[in-house]
């Protein structure tokens, strides 16, 4: 009947408050989480692997190699003359980056012929490789300049390009992953607990007693999914609270706009959650096929890596993918101070799959079989 | 009695077998894991783009557009005005902005504005920059720089490994926890026991269909790897299969850890995917480098099984090593698989009393 | 009058295997109903369908003047139900379990206190509205489950094997109340496989693989068969 909904809500708080297990992880994982992640995800360029190919053997080269290998970026994992070999530890990727002294280097310097030092970087892994070289050639600039500068010589040592970081001036990569952990634990939150909580019920039983009943499906699955939108909500505060105050990274945006995207996002994955479930008979069903998605959706959500390295289809593939636009939504908003309006094409896609997968929610679960 | 062990162990395969839905899932997960990551999931940039800022629009700055422009991995987004900046990098219209120095075409400084955001591509944007835009600066002259981009699919060796410890984990400790839980939730176990198969047995059985799926994701993973994504499995593949067994059984023992802890299947799940799943996700080297983690950190990962099987099969499958390389690897793993079982089984045999 | 459940041909089938085969019967408005037959004969199949959880492959009939193919949400609001297998919620006390099911059923805050202080004082069980379920002893929670079907004064009630697995007394109790509720002008629709239960019906149907075999009063049956109890019209309805 009418008002039926109501009585649900009371019973699912109820159960909710009773479970000895769930209130506690729900309300200290995150913290824990938040705690832990960010100081793991580090992906800072440390340990790059040089190949030294000298073919001068001057001293000059050797000062080269030696300040490479005192520095603590640096392993230098080959020093031979022997570009050959050096290549085929880079092409097994047993080295990230390779410096080619040619013969009569340091004669080159001083006769002021211009000599090339030939870098040779590991495309493949982009941050090693890429950054790598670029550390290793300041590296070798440095040596050089001071070598020029005891020898008498003046090396303009204009460094003629310089970077600036918009939005993340330091480059932390906890800044960068803070907010997809929020994710993550929305996630988690969200979709995988309304969605075993249902498959529970299914297999106790106690959800027969509600289909002989006239509780629509719609109101079943509402109180199913609300508890679990408002601890969603609870727990996006804490992580945004936890990495404030521990991190000191606020948003740079509104907070308005990172809860917004938080209601929105939680209605489209527990709707797939509850989706899943519905058709699900038994947990370990639910599990894995809930499991698969998600991962799926983590994967090419721009989380962990750019979504702007796919294939040109799986980008277009994702826009279907709740995380994807949530993760734009956090980090542009989080980093960037990006405001609504200008991030409506992101919220539009979420409110669209928000009612997809509601309604999905709805069909999978037949109170009549 | 080895009659009834062996009925037990038929029907509990038989129940995970005839659960189609599972069987499917199980055998999509590695299959789609391995496809995104050896085709879609990659840290290479492949498009950046680009606006400019420049106050006197000299020859110089028109070449040095062009000569970015004409890369495949740039796209030309126009001119902006300075205070334009922030705007632009905010909404994404462009993900890096050039500013060329007033005096450009004498002096050749010039700015890189990357939008800082996203860690991962700005550093390399950077970097793709400064190597397409090799100009002056006297000590950077002095460097030839290549960037060997080999083909996208080498990347997606360094993950297989990492998939295949999250996997057996997923499918041998999680999955067989829930699964003996679910038994001791709906009453069944208690009928069990009463039965006069020995307790331990019917645990057993409850783990082998596991065991069996574990191996068949571990042949689907290698053949994978070896065909599809052409790892070369050097090592020699029974080495691999050996400690992969290995790696195996200590799930299982792990998985049966945590159904004696656990008093109801959310609880094991939760279980699993919290003190099981992500800890290897974040100290086991699968996504993030352990060289990185502070020390705290590094000796937890001592610890977790999945760090060393990650090891091991990174050296096997990639860098070709044979069983007598990983003898350490192997060694830890051995041991820990044999406390676990110990832990486990005896945890078990008390819970009975 | 007309009956409370009108069945005709009836018809439930699992691929090849007919669980329900065309069954046609008619119960009255205050009638104990018995639906007798061994394990695995298609009576909780058959019930599932008067209820609106399953749907017929062929046949239909109403329940409560409603049809039972076609208006399955309708029927659900006249009628109580308890399954064979307990499917109250173990985590929530008596009272909270009585207070949501009747609050589903639309029923008023004081109605539910009241209706509910009356039936748990009827059943000397006051002194545990407020324990958790899951720590009843089992006759508690079948007792329990009753006391929920009929909740909300439903004009029907469907009770699948209200006497599975307690002990005699349990199943006297429990049968008090069955004839308590018909007695208030309820009518039951009961499922059991203890054959003796049928001497409280007021009419009842002996399932077989499916079909009914008899149906009549349980006294015209023995007289029928010969038999001095209903287990004896069973055992020859096999044969």
């Amino acid at each position: 009947m009418e008002g039926s909904l109501k009585y649900l809500l009371q019973k699912e708080f109820i159960q909710f408050r009773r479970n000895k297990f769930l209130p506690r992880l729900i309300f200290f994982f995150p913290v824990v989480v938040m705690l832990i992640a960010p100081i793991v995800a580090n992906m800072d360029v440390k340990g790059v692997k040089v190949a030294f190919v000298d073919y001068d053997g001057s001293s000059l080269s050797g000062k080269m190699v030696s300040h490479l290998d005192a520095s603590e970026y640096f392993k230098v994992a080959l020093a031979s003359p022997n570009y050959e070999k050096a290549y085929e530890l880079l092409e097994d990727g047993k080295v990230d980056v390779i410096v080619t002294v040619p013969a009569h280097f340091e004669a080159g310097i001083i006769g002021g012929t211009k000599p090339k030092i030939k870098v040779d970087a590991n495309g493949v892994n982009a941050t090693k490789g890429m950054l790598g070289s670029r550390y290793v050639m300041a590296s070798l600039a440095g040596t050089l300049q001071e070598a020029a500068a005891g020898m008498g010589m003046g090396l303009s040592s204009e460094n003629n390009l310089s970077v600036c970081y918009f939005y993340n001036p330091t480059q932390d990569y906890r800044r960068f992953m803070a907010p997809g952990f929020i994710l993550l634990l929305v996630m988690l939150v969200c979709c995988f607990i309304p969605a075993l909580n249902l498959v529970l019920e299914k297999e106790k039983g106690t959800i027969e007693q509600i289909n002989v009943t006239p509780v629509t499906t719609f109101e079943f699955t509402l109180s199913k999914l609300i508890p679990y939108w408002i601890i969603g909500l609870v727990v996006l505060t804490e992580g945004i609270l936890t990495i404030g105050l521990i991190y000191g990274l606020w948003p740079a945006g509104s907070w308005g706009a990172l809860y917004l995207a938080a209601v929105l996002f939680s209605l489209a994955m527990s709707g797939f959650g509850v989706a899943i479930a519905g058709g699900s008979d038994t947990m370990q069903q639910c599990i894995f096929v809930l499991f698969f998605f998600v991962m799926i959706f983590m994967l090419m959500s721009g989380l962990f890596t750019p979504v702007g390295s796919m294939p040109s289809w799986a980008q277009k593939v994702t826009y279907a993918f709740p995380p994807r636009h949530f993760i734009d939504i956090l980090r542009s908003v989080y980093l960037k101070g990006t405001t609504m309006a200008e991030l409506w094409v992101s919220y539009l896609a979420l409110g669209i799959l928000a009612v997809l997968f509601c309604s999905l929610s709805a069909l999978t679960y037949k109170k009549r079989g | 009695m080895q009659i009834r062990l062996s009925s037990f162990v038929k029907k509990e395969i038989l129940h995970i077998f005839r659960d189609k839905r599972t069987m499917l899932v199980a055998i999509l997960i590695p299959v789609t894991l391995i496809l995104l990551f050896g085709f879609t999931v990659s840290t290479d940039i492949n498009n950046i783009d680009f606006a400019v800022c420049a106050p006197h629009r000299s020859e110089a700055v028109a070449r040095g557009v062009d000569k970015l422009s004409f890369s495949p991995y740039f796209t030309f987004r126009g001119y902006i005005p300075q205070n334009d900046i922030d705007r632009t990098l905010r909404t994404g219209k462009a993900s890096a902005v050039l500013v060329f120095a007033q005096d450009y075409a004498e002096s050749g400084k010039m700015q890189v504005v990357v939008d800082g955001a996203d860690v991962n591509a700005a550093a390399t944007s950077a970097a793709y920059v400064g190597n397409v835009l090799q100009d002056s600066g006297a000590a950077q002259a002095l460097f030839e720089m290549h960037v060997l981009y080999n083909p996208e699919l080498r990347s997606s060796y360094n993950f297989i490994p990492g998939i295949l410890g999250m996997i057996l984990l997923l499918i041998c400790t999680m999955m067989t926890s829930v699964s003996i839980v679910r038994e001791k939730e709906t009453g069944t176990m208690e009928v069990l026991l009463v039965s006069p198969v020995k307790p331990l047995y019917i645990i057993i059985s409850k783990m082998v269909p596991y065991l069996i799926l574990g191996a068949i994701d571990l042949a689907l993973i290698l053949v994978m790897a070896r065909f599809v994504l052409g790892v070369p499995l050097s090592g020699g593949v029974g080495g691999i299969i050996l400690v992969s067994l290995v790696y195996i059984v200590l799930s299982l023992a792990l998985g049966l850890m945590v159904s004696n802890i656990a008093g109801s299947q959310i609880v094991a799940l939760l279980l699993s995917a919290m003190v099981m799943m992500l800890p290897v996700l974040f100290f086991s080297g699968l996504l993030f480098p352990v060289e990185n983690l502070p020390w705290v950190f590094r000796w937890i990962s001592y610890v977790i099984p999945a760090r060393w099987y990650i090891d091991a099969m990174r050296k096997m499958m990639i860098e070709g090593m044979a069983l007598s390389g990983v003898f350490l690897e192997v060694g830890i793993l051995v041991a820990e698989m044999l406390a676990l079982i110990a832990a486990s089984t005896k945890r078990f045999n008390d819970r009975l009393e | 009058m007309p009956e409370a459940i009108t069945v005709h041909n009836l018809t439930k089938k699992f691929g090849d295997f007919t669980a329900v085969d065309a069954i046609s019967f008619s119960v009255g408005k205050g009638e104990i109903f018995g639906f007798l037959g061994a394990n695995g004969a298609g009576k909780t199949t058959a019930m599932r369908m008067l209820c609106g959880l399953s749907y017929p492959t062929s046949g239909g009939g109403s329940v409560a003047g409603w049809d039972i193919v076609r208006d399955g949400e309708q029927i659900k609001r006249h009628i109580g139900y308890m399954s064979q297998r307990f499917s109250l919620y173990e985590d929530l006390t008596v009272f909270e379990n009585m207070r949501l099911y009747g609050g589903i059923y639309g029923m008023g805050k004081a109605d539910i206190a009241k209706r509910s202080a009356e039936l748990l004082e009827k059943v000397s069980f006051s002194a545990h509205r407020d324990s958790l379920v899951g720590a009843l002893p089992l006759g508690w929670k079948q007792k329990l489950a009753f006391l929920v079907a009929t909740m909300h004064s439903p004009e029907i009630v469907f009770l699948d094997e209200p006497t599975g697995g307690v002990d005699p007394i349990t199943r006297r109790q429990v049968w008090d109340m069955i004839r308590g509720a018909a007695a208030d002008g309820t009518t039951i629709f009961v499922t059991t496989h203890y054959m003796d239960e049928a001497a409280w019906c007021d009419r009842v149907c002996i399932m077989v693989d499916g079909k009914i075999k008899a149906m009549d009063v349980p006294e015209k049956l023995l007289e029928a068969f010969r038999a001095k109890d209903m287990n004896e019209v069973f055992v020859k309805l096999c044969r």
